[in-house]
């Protein structure tokens, strides 16, 4: 392989931001014809050594060659002049054009200087189908769509310019299962087209059915690349955070814990009948006791979110009621719920959580500072002690109060997220997706905390894509399809693919 | 040096001690300071005091437009506060005692009040963009102010409402006083309190904000009330300095100067972070301005382009990307070879 020239070749790449060295000396090669994985932790500089090739980081020194043509790149648009198309973790799309504005925008074919716009509709029509999104109209606004098809669309964005390189980051944390198998149809078609693939994502499995070698990142150093078929899970694993074999192990182990039952007839914390919202969920009944884990599960957009938003008050609810503690309460607002001592932490960190021009510290005690009021401020020293001991309990990196939210890595900013919650001592947890696009060694720090908490006595309502992850921290697991509450099981035993059944098959 | 170059607020500063220098040059007096009749004299006090219902209205523009929003409305405002007072004062059975001076001030903050109240009504409760809501009273309040005065420019004898704007307390004007009590007061309830992060928080990212349980119907509130309470301060200054009321002319396009004060200091008009010395520095710049075009005695056709050549400099001075090719056309100047070790170092 190594008289064919890499079409992307990153030689000595250093990126350095105030406070943080975020890429030290990083190689990086990239062949024509084949789906390349970029791994590594949370802050491992996944996405500066990806931001740096498409240009949205200047390097601070290193080389950057594509198809042997040395590139400087200073901005987005010359990467993708060079034919680096890229899909983010987060759709970077204008939600309030069309479709077809979206797929085409800047490149809309013209007619005598004025956009052809029959001509658009049939471009776009033709890369959808590509795609096998035929049944999404052109013409519909992008945000009436939801995130999952939001993500193809960005994808096909990148299949019209006819990319050299196709970088997806995290294309698949927002995808269920038969989506994930369509995007990997079409990643395999582009890949035998010859076009060169750089894939990242947090699934394992995903990575190793669909990558033919891995460059693997830790600290913003490069650790090494290898030939996926070489390589074992376990030791991609070990490579990836840094520690032997038997620390691995007893991550593995340690979510399991012995499942808390509620006794029968005890006041559940919170209790919903009927509650629905037109156009929302329908009929959802809950009920979540003190020290237990709900889990919600389900496919994207089955209306999990939406119960979660119900219950805290970020939509209100036109039908059904809520009892806390045996009590029937409205809840009609953020405000009123997080009064009635119940946190949600969104699935959609950047938009419904991050401040990100604040400091990690303003962050962290943001929900506090709201519940006291603006004129009460949290004296200095109490912030500064709470701040020390959850970057300390969280291990949030850097352990910088000072540095500013949007500075940190996606696993640290959820971290600083959850503190935010537990600060104020909640009785109710909603977590919406907390381990989404985070790194395995956070995901099994954040499970076991669930546990912790739970145990310590506080309900959680645990949402999450991922059913091995549902099934390892609830006690019970509500299954939610087409909006509606379908079944509800207790986990005493019962494995993913029960669950897949119900999900499958309707009522059990 | 070059970290404080970084300073959000270095070119603001620069740019003012190069305005103030230029006009000591032609005017060597410039920056001297006289007492007489222990009162301080100079050109230093005078461009304070004529800034003075700027540098209030601007205070207010600043937490506004930290919280994503805008006030047009407080041109409009001083006319209320101006128009309100004065013909209260000339209704009165007593115009020239000190208790209806005082009556007239009390009326001309709750018509502030009023007034911020219901621009905060609009923006927070019914949701209307900033700049429409507070369009409605840029427009209508003038009608208001002018319905006020019957459309007469109402004068007023009182010599404890002159002293608002015309007055001298301790060696000092009176409006440079209250000018900086209330920036003392805005700065030390933003940042002694949680307001100021709050309010920050609202303007970086309001949904992310309402879901960590702010109230922040009520922070918009604060900030809107203020702002026309401030505005209602200028309009007593304005109107005392002249001891009249004029419905028409008073505080007129004082909206733009605020908000460009705002800006000058380095305050982003997206929301978000804001800085309350900052829009003061750019308030005086402003102010300085107007007295540099007197003092270089440019001919007044030529007046309103100088102007606009220096809030031109000043702002990309400011923008990040004018900033980059600054740093550009400078960076051959320094020797190559031992900086980078140096720059190591620094991180």
């Amino acid at each position: 392989m190594n008289e064919i020239v890499p079409v992307v070749e990153m030689t000595d790449i250093s990126i350095g931001f105030p406070g943080v060295k975020a890429l030290d000396g990083v190689g990086f090669r990239l062949y024509q014809g084949e789906v390349h994985a970029l791994m590594g932790e949370n802050g491992a500089g996944k996405s500066t050594l990806i931001k740096a090739l498409t240009g949205v980081y200047t390097i601070d020194s290193g080389t950057i060659t594509v198809l042997g043509e040395n590139k400087r790149f200073s901005a987005p648009a010359e990467s993708q002049a060079a034919g680096i198309s890229t899909v983010y973790q987060e759709v970077n799309l204008c939600p309030n054009l069309t479709v077809e504005e979206n797929i085409l925008l800047g490149r809309e074919p013209r007619r005598r200087g004025s956009i052809d716009w029959k001509g658009v509709r049939s471009r776009a029509r033709e890369v959808l189908a590509e795609l096998h999104l035929e049944h999404v109209d052109p013409g519909s606004l992008l945000s009436s769509h939801s995130i999952a098809v939001q993500q193809l669309i960005a994808i096909a964005r990148s299949v019209e310019v006819s990319a050299k390189v196709l970088i997806l980051d995290e294309p698949t944390s927002s995808l269920d299962a038969g989506e994930v198998a369509q995007l990997f149809g079409v990643i395999r078609q582009l890949r035998d087209s010859g076009v060169a693939i750089l894939f990242v994502s947090h699934f394992l499995e995903q990575v190793y059915e669909i990558s033919d070698r891995m460059t693997v990142l830790r600290n913003g150093k490069l650790v090494g690349e290898y030939l996926t078929r070489d390589l074992s899970r376990m030791s991609l694993i070990s490579k990836m955070i840094g520690k032997e074999l038997e620390a691995l192990a007893e991550l593995d182990e340690a979510p399991a814990r012995t499942r808390t039952r509620s006794e029968e007839g005890s006041t559940p914390f919170l209790e919903t009948e009927g509650i629905g919202r037109k156009g929302s969920v329908a009929n959802v009944d809950l009920s979540i006791h003190p020290g237990e884990v709900l889990g919600l599960a389900g496919l994207l957009g089955a209306g999990r979110t939406e119960i979660a938003r119900l219950l805290f008050g970020a939509d209100k609810a036109d039908a059904g009621l809520i009892r806390i503690k045996g009590n029937e309460r409205k809840i009609r607002s953020p405000r009123a719920a997080i009064d009635r001592r119940i946190a949600f932490c969104s699935e959609d960190r950047k938009k419904e959580g991050l401040i990100g021009d604040l400091s990690v510290r303003d962050n962290l005690v943001l929900a506090m500072q709201a519940s006291k009021g603006w004129a009460r401020r949290i004296p200095r020293r109490t912030q500064d002690e709470l701040v020390a001991e959850y970057i300390e309990a969280l291990d949030i990196r850097p352990a910088n109060p000072d540095a500013l939210i949007k500075n940190l890595s996606g696993g640290n900013q959820q971290k600083v997220l959850l503190a935010r919650w537990l600060v104020t001592h909640p009785e109710l947890l909603i977590l919406d997706e907390p381990t989404r696009g985070i790194d395995i060694g956070a995901k099994t720090q954040i499970q076991k905390l669930v546990n912790r908490l739970a145990a310590e006595g506080m309900s959680v309502l645990f949402i999450s894509s991922e059913l091995e992850e549902v099934l390892r921290v609830s006690d019970r697991i509500a299954v939610i399809k087409d909006r509606e509450k379908v079944a509800e099981i207790n986990n005493d035993g019962v494995c993913a693919e029960d669950v897949m059944a119900v999900i499958a098959g309707g009522t059990q | 040096m070059t970290s404080l170059l970084k300073h959000r607020l270095a070119w603001p500063v620069i740019a003012l001690a190069a305005l103030l220098l230029l006009n000591q040059l032609f005017r060597p007096d410039f920056l001297a300071l006289r007492m007489q009749d222990g009162h301080l004299y100079g050109s230093l006090i005078d461009i304070m005091r004529n800034g003075a219902p700027t540098i209030l209205i601007a205070l207010g523009m600043t937490l506004v437009i930290a919280t994503r929003g805008i006030d047009l409305s407080v041109g409009a405002v001083v006319a209320i506060a101006g128009a309100a007072s004065c013909a209260y004062i000339a209704a009165s059975p007593e115009p020239g005692s000190p208790a209806t001076a005082l009556t007239a001030v009390l009326i001309a903050v709750v018509a502030g009040l009023a007034v911020g109240a219901w621009n905060g009504f609009l923006v927070a409760t019914i949701g209307v963009q900033p700049i429409i809501a507070t369009l409605v009273l840029m427009t209508a309040g003038r009608g208001i102010a002018q319905l006020i005065t019957g459309g007469q420019i109402i004068s007023v004898t009182n010599d404890g409402y002159k002293a608002i704007g015309a007055g001298y307390l301790f060696t000092l004007p009176v409006s440079i006083l209250i000018t900086a009590a209330v920036f003392v007061l805005a700065a030390g309830l933003t940042r002694r309190t949680a307001l100021g992060t709050l309010i920050e928080a609202v303007g970086i990212n309001p949904v992310a904000s309402r879901l960590a349980g702010l109230r922040s119907r009520n922070i918009v509130w604060i900030v809107y009330v203020f702002s026309a309470v401030c505005a209602a301060f200028a309009g007593l200054m304005i109107s005392s300095n002249v001891t009249a009321a004029d419905a028409n002319n008073a505080g007129l396009y004082i909206e733009m100067d605020a908000i460009l004060a705002v800006v000058i200091g380095g305050t982003s008009l997206a929301g978000g972070r804001y800085t309350l010395t900052g829009t003061v520095v750019g308030a005086f710049i402003i102010q300085t301005l107007t007295t540099t075009v007197y003092t270089l005695g440019i001919p007044p056709e030529v007046t309103l382009v100088f102007k606009a050549l220096v809030v031109i400099t000043v702002c990309l001075l400011q923008a990040p990307k004018a900033r980059k090719l600054f740093a550009r056309v400078k960076a051959p100047a320094r020797p190559a070879a031992t900086e980078p070790a140096k720059e190591e170092v620094a991180l």
